[in-house]
């Protein structure tokens, strides 16, 4: 498009009072822009109608607005982003308010800012986004309490909704239960499951098409219309090694198990709610510390819902009425060995089973061993309703032993930890409170020992560099056909939940939404909560697709990365960085592109060594361009640092410490980055060899508690500054120059320092020997 | 004043669940129309310096919210505004709000000339009242909209006019009267409407307001945030001494039936969150944390364990007696019962934090509509047709658990405000 760029400065809030407004429109008209005004208000209404009267009487369609944050007055320089590229240079927050007036350092950074927007505004281009037909179908997998939930909800919206249960029937855990949890106020009893009602719900819902005893062999494509292959049960061929996704298997690293189906069934869907469920732990592995399995009458709290639903409470050796039952809390949860969380719903599940024991007979009396009893929020009144029963008592404190009779019942050993004394307790029937696991881990595996990221084996390959171990996935229930791995990413103990406290639906496959237990142990009525929610997130999936728009956290973007392919070098990094797993790749080792997948980070970009990524308003050469605008100052008392921020977390801390008027050093220019994830290595080198004595990246929190939206990206920008080092060894300078800090958005109070220290640490390596270059 | 062209979901409250109602719900294409009492969005999330169990800052997460607001033409807000009343049924509620006057207009630029010459000071309650602000404020500096407010409760007025007279942008309106006005066409209606922290001085042998050094776990938040009334240093009230030693009462108020008979489901992994910020920003400090049961459920288990690690936090089962000023000092007695030692005993402390439980809104303040309420104020589940709840207005619960009920909220009220 034709560059048509109009510059407003305001020169309201200090910013006419601390600069040469004359000298920075002097700066600006050098680029030749159609209008350059300066306006003494410029987000009052005469300012914003000065623009809309230049856009519509010079055709301005590049607008350099050098005022405000931002962050701020957004609502007033809103011009329509499919006609009009606006970039906000910040002279208020990152400039005046953080520097001295009326200083000449403050009037060379303000220009290069003004010229650096400039610059960004001449090579953004207007967004064309990418719009494919969606089809409005939701894939439910599994058919439990949160997969019924959502897929009603789903078509109580307007949309259809696809449901595959592995199993014969839909209901899973629920209709073993004989009661469930109180979930409206008063909070006291139990009551029974209203599951069959939401299975008949289902199943008369016309826009809901049920296939149990299926699974989902397949999914391919992205977000809007991915492509499913379902198999039933009985058309399953053994698992052979992957053959319908070659193309991928011969070009990525890894070949794993697939499973095959002689009669394959295929449809569209625009987005998926992954409800796989829960299983209880194998009880078989506690066989030594409660002697499951060796004492007929010690059950799981699984088993002995279901002999209450049967209406069996009775003891199983030899089916005499239970007149004492035992319930062990945390048996192998808590426990490293075991589960090392907490499921959350056993200690509720064990009062509701105290009570079956009480309703079932008056005379009968229930033991709770617990160590903490958690019944949080309101399910606190249940906790209280059941204190109140005369024939349970609650212990705290743990089992030390348990021996068997000759009459089969159990004697325990426990050790009473309020009374600070031993105790023993006989009991006709203990109940182990065993905890969930998500349906992710496979069978033969333990949540406590599962690979980091993709569950899978690792296996032991020779290749030239001898011998190197890799991981293959096991695919479980997706069975995607992406590049990186048949399943999503799980965080810890199986668990593919978010790991976002605020966002607690984000996934690492865009447009795929987990719910219920198989994301974190939850129960019923929590899962369903959850599940509707993750049913609102895949239709929202649906409509921003639709219209080409990203989704979360970029929200609405319309832009997407697109790739030079005949510069591209096959180096696979885009593919192998990319934190969503939204790029596969062709057979001739190129990036296969899914815009829909995408979450526009811009990690590839920063990734690309041959710099062939960019966006319509954002790329390796805007940024460069606007590298070369800086005024490098000779003065070798006064280094130069590019800042390359964190627009998400790191810009607004910038913009607080300037309300808080937190003075900061002259010394740095901050350029804008989407994540630090999209830092190319060139812009370091083009930095530097243009005589800028450092560069400091500021961005997110990474590692375990990683705070960076794009998951990976801060990441991502570590390890490739670890391998700058052999070009600044080319370059012959200090790898000192270049560094990262993780800056949470809140401590803005720290900057200074940061700032400062790293201004010192430069001034300590010395002059960068490229300046006057 | 504007009325929706179209059939709008209304949220009542903006803090991080109606924020994440009105986000959610307006992102699958839906008009939203959010109604927040405050001047600024982010309700109580807002004040907090960290989240457990990542402890990063909650502003990371509305920052990003706002920024969806900011941009989605579905969303229109209306901040110091509070539902009056409701008519009509699902599907075509009448609601009147009634706007408080913020005094100052959207020609604000946040320039702060008006804060230099304002001569009055007001009880800062984003602080709880551990500083002042000027009448005309600034609600935090990370408020959203960024924009002042003045306090009519400490502001002269007209008679002194000083903030009229140098904001050059016209931006005050002393003479700014509350207005109400209707809104048509509301297909449902979502409560969000929080909680407020269980009054303190209620619970008489906490010593709350009487002893010194006695504070709660939400000033606790405010004295570790950077933008908190010590720039983030964590010192105590009466003396600004660096605490060293100091404890934490848990199930203040919470699990007692003369108070707040339920669990408030947060304060367990709160106090281990802010004893991290204690022993992180006072290295050389110790906590001690009293409890009845330490809930930490699910994956929070993590964090727990993490914390245990740390020597010098320990944990006392065990019931707080009474809490008193130490003599001559502005030391803290605490007296409590060690359960599993079977005594009683008295420790010293710099400083004592009540891990004060979450109160439902409707018990400060009865809400518009024939709501069901259950015992405690919070807001039943079901409802007449088209009025949904979300967030700590239907129970007690964290971050994560809210923002999961609000996008399931805001589903079901698409449903009934669209479908119909």
């Amino acid at each position: 498009m034709e560059n048509k760029v109009g510059v407003y400065i305001c020169t309201d809030c200090g910013i006419g009072n601390s600069l040469d407004i004359q000298k920075l429109q002097e700066a600006a008209e050098k680029y030749n822009p159609v209008i350059c005004k300066s306006h003494p208000f410029l987000c009052s209404q005469d300012g914003v109608n000065t623009i809309k009267n230049d856009i519509k009487e010079k055709g301005i369609n590049k607008l350099v607005i050098a005022a405000c944050s931002m962050r701020v007055n957004q609502d007033l320089f809103d011009f329509d982003p499919l006609k009009y590229v606006t970039e906000r240079v910040n002279l208020r927050e990152h400039v005046v308010w953080t520097q001295p007036a009326n200083n000449e350092n403050t009037q060379l950074m303000a220009t290069d800012y003004l010229k650096m927007g400039i610059i960004r505004a001449q090579k953004a281009e207007i967004p064309e986004p990418n719009i494919s037909g969606v089809e409005r179908t939701v894939l439910v997998i599994g058919g439990g309490i949160a997969g019924i939930s959502s897929a009603l909800s789903v078509a109580e919206a307007g949309y259809k909704a696809i449901l595959v249960e592995k199993s014969e029937q839909l209901g899973g855990h629920m209709r073993h239960m004989h009661k469930v949890f109180p979930s409206e106020p008063p909070y006291l009893e139990s009551k029974p499951s209203d599951i069959e009602e939401k299975i008949r719900a289902v199943e008369n819902n016309p826009n809901i098409t049920v296939y149990t005893n299926s699974i989902v062999t397949g999914t391919e494509g992205e977000p809007g219309m991915f492509e499913i292959t379902i198999c039933s049960n009985d058309k399953l061929v053994s698992s052979s090694e992957s053959s319908d996704s070659a193309e991928i298997a011969k070009s990525g690293p890894t070949r794993y198990k697939t499973p095959e189906c002689s009669e394959p069934k295929k449809f569209k869907v625009g987005a998926i709610v992954f409800a796989i469920g829960w299983k209880p732990y194998d009880a078989s592995k506690l066989s030594e510390e409660y002697d499951y399995g060796k004492f007929a009458n010690v059950v799981t709290n699984t088993e002995f819902e279901k002999m209450a639903k049967k209406g069996e409470i009775k003891r199983p050796s030899d089916g005499k009425p239970v007149k004492n039952a035992l319930f062990i809390q945390c048996a192998g949860q808590r426990d490293k060995k075991h589960l090392p969380y907490c499921s959350s719903i056993c200690c509720m599940s064990s009062l509701k089973q105290a009570k079956y024991i009480r309703e079932a007979n008056s005379d009968a009396s229930a033991y709770i061993i617990y160590q903490q009893m958690r019944t949080p929020g309101l399910y606190e009144n249940f906790y209280k309703s059941t204190q109140d029963d005369e024939g349970i008592f609650l212990i705290k404190g743990s089992v030390l032993e348990m021996s068997e009779e000759n009459d089969g019942s159990i004697s325990i050993e426990i050790d009473n930890s309020l009374l600070g004394q031993k105790m023993i307790v006989k009991a006709d029937l203990v109940v182990l409170a065993t905890g969930m696991v998500t349906n992710m881990v496979p069978d033969d595996m333990q949540p406590n020992n599962l690979t980091e990221e993709f569950i899978g084996n690792i296996i032991k390959k020779e290749t030239q560099d001898g011998i190197t171990e890799e991981l293959v996935p096991i695919p479980v229930a997706l069975n995607l056909k992406y590049r990186q791995g048949p399943e999503m990413p799980h965080l810890k103990y199986g668990f593919p939940d978010s790991h976002f406290i605020c966002f607690p639906y984000e996934t690492r496959r865009t447009g795929i939404y987990a719910a219920g237990a198989a994301k974190a142990p939850m129960d019923a009525a929590e899962s369903e909560t959850d599940a509707v929610g993750a049913a609102l997130k895949a239709i929202q999936c649906i409509e921003l697709t639709a219209q080409g728009k990203s989704v979360h956290p970029r929200s609405g973007d319309m832009t997407f990365p697109e790739f030079r392919l005949e510069t591209c070098t096959q180096c696979r990094r885009c593919t192998v960085e990319c934190p969503f797993g939204a790029l596969d790749e062709k057979p001739d080792g190129t990036p296969l592109e899914h815009p829909d997948r995408c979450r526009r980070c811009g990690t590839c970009m920063g990734a690309c060594p041959q710099r062939i990524i960019s966006f319509k308003d954002y790329s390796v050469d805007m940024i460069s361009s606007m590298l070369k605008e800086i005024d490098v100052p000779d003065d070798e008392d006064f280094p130069l640092i590019v800042g390359f921020i964190c627009e998400n977390d790191a810009y607004p801390a910038f913009d607080i410490a300037g309300i808080n008027g937190v003075q900061l050093p002259p010394n740095f220019r901050l350029i804008r980055v989407r994540c630090l994830g999209s830092v190319n290595l060139v812009w370091i080198t083009d930095a530097l060899s243009k005589g800028v004595d450092g560069v400091l990246l500021i961005g997110c929190k990474f590692g375990d508690d990683y705070q960076c939206h794009f998951i990976k990206g801060s990441q991502m920008a570590n390890e490739r500054l670890g391998k700058v080092q052999e070009t600044l060894d080319r370059l012959m300078l200090e790898a000192e120059r270049i560094d990262q800090v993780q800056l949470p958005i809140n401590e803005y109070d720290k900057l200074p320092e940061i700032l400062n220290q790293f201004v010192d640490k430069i001034k300590e390596i010395g002059p960068n020997p490229f300046k006057g270059f | 004043m504007a009325q929706p062209a179209k059939k709008a979901i209304l949220v009542i409250g903006g803090g991080i669940s109606g924020v994440s109602v009105a986000v959610e719900a307006a992102e699958a294409g839906y008009n939203v129309i959010l109604v927040e009492k405050n001047p600024y969005l982010g309700g109580r999330v807002a004040q907090h310096y960290r989240y457990f169990p990542k402890l990063c800052p909650p502003y990371c997460g509305l920052e990003i919210n706002f920024r969806r607001i900011k941009q989605n033409p579905n969303i229109s807000f209306y901040t110091l505004s509070e539902v009056t009343e409701i008519s009509g049924s699902a599907g075509d509620f009448n609601v009147k709000i009634r706007q408080f006057p913020r005094y100052v207009n959207s020609k604000c630029t946040c320039c702060s000339r008006c804060v230099d010459v304002c001569p009055e000071t007001r009880v800062n309650e984003f602080n709880f009242g551990m500083d002042t602000t000027k009448a005309i404020y600034l609600p935090h500096e990370m408020a959203f909209p960024m924009k002042y407010a003045i306090d009519d409760r400490y502001c002269k007025g007209a008679e002194c006019g000083k903030c009229v007279e140098v904001c050059k942008y016209d931006a005050i309106e002393l003479d700014a009267k509350e207005t109400s006005f209707t809104l048509n066409n509301i297909g449902s209606i979502v409560f969000a409407t929080g909680w407020n922290l269980y009054d303190m001085k209620k619970v008489d042998n906490l010593g709350f307001g009487r002893v010194k050094n006695v504070i709660t776990n939400m000033m606790m938040e405010r004295l570790a945030a950077p933008n908190g009334p010590t720039d983030g240093k964590i010192e105590r009230p009466s003396d600004g001494k660096e605490v060293k030693k100091v404890a934490f009462v848990q199930c203040a108020g919470s699990r007692d039936e003369n108070h707040l008979n339920y669990c408030s489901a947060i304060c367990c992994m709160s106090s281990l969150k802010e004893s991290t910020y204690i022993r992180e920003k006072n290295p050389d400090s110790q906590v001690s944390i009293f409890y009845i049961d330490l809930r930490t459920p699910g994956k929070y288990e993590d964090f727990l364990k993490k914390v245990e690690k740390d020597e010098k936090i320990k944990m006392i089962k065990g019931k707080v007696a009474k809490i008193e000023q130490a003599s001559a000092s502005d030391d803290v007695i605490v007296t409590f019962e060690d359960v599993i030692n079977m005594r009683k005993m008295e420790e010293r402390f710099d400083m004592v934090v009540l891990a004060a439980g979450m109160e439902a809104q409707t018990k400060m303040k009865s809400l518009p509509g024939k709501l069901q309420l259950e015992a405690n104020g919070f807001i039943f589940p079901t409802q007449a047709e088209g009025i949904y709840s979300a967030g700590v207005a239907k129970k007690p619960g964290d971050v994560t658990s809210s923002v999961q009920d609000a996008t399931a909220s805001a589903l079901r009220a698409i449903q009934t405000a669209f479908r119909k």
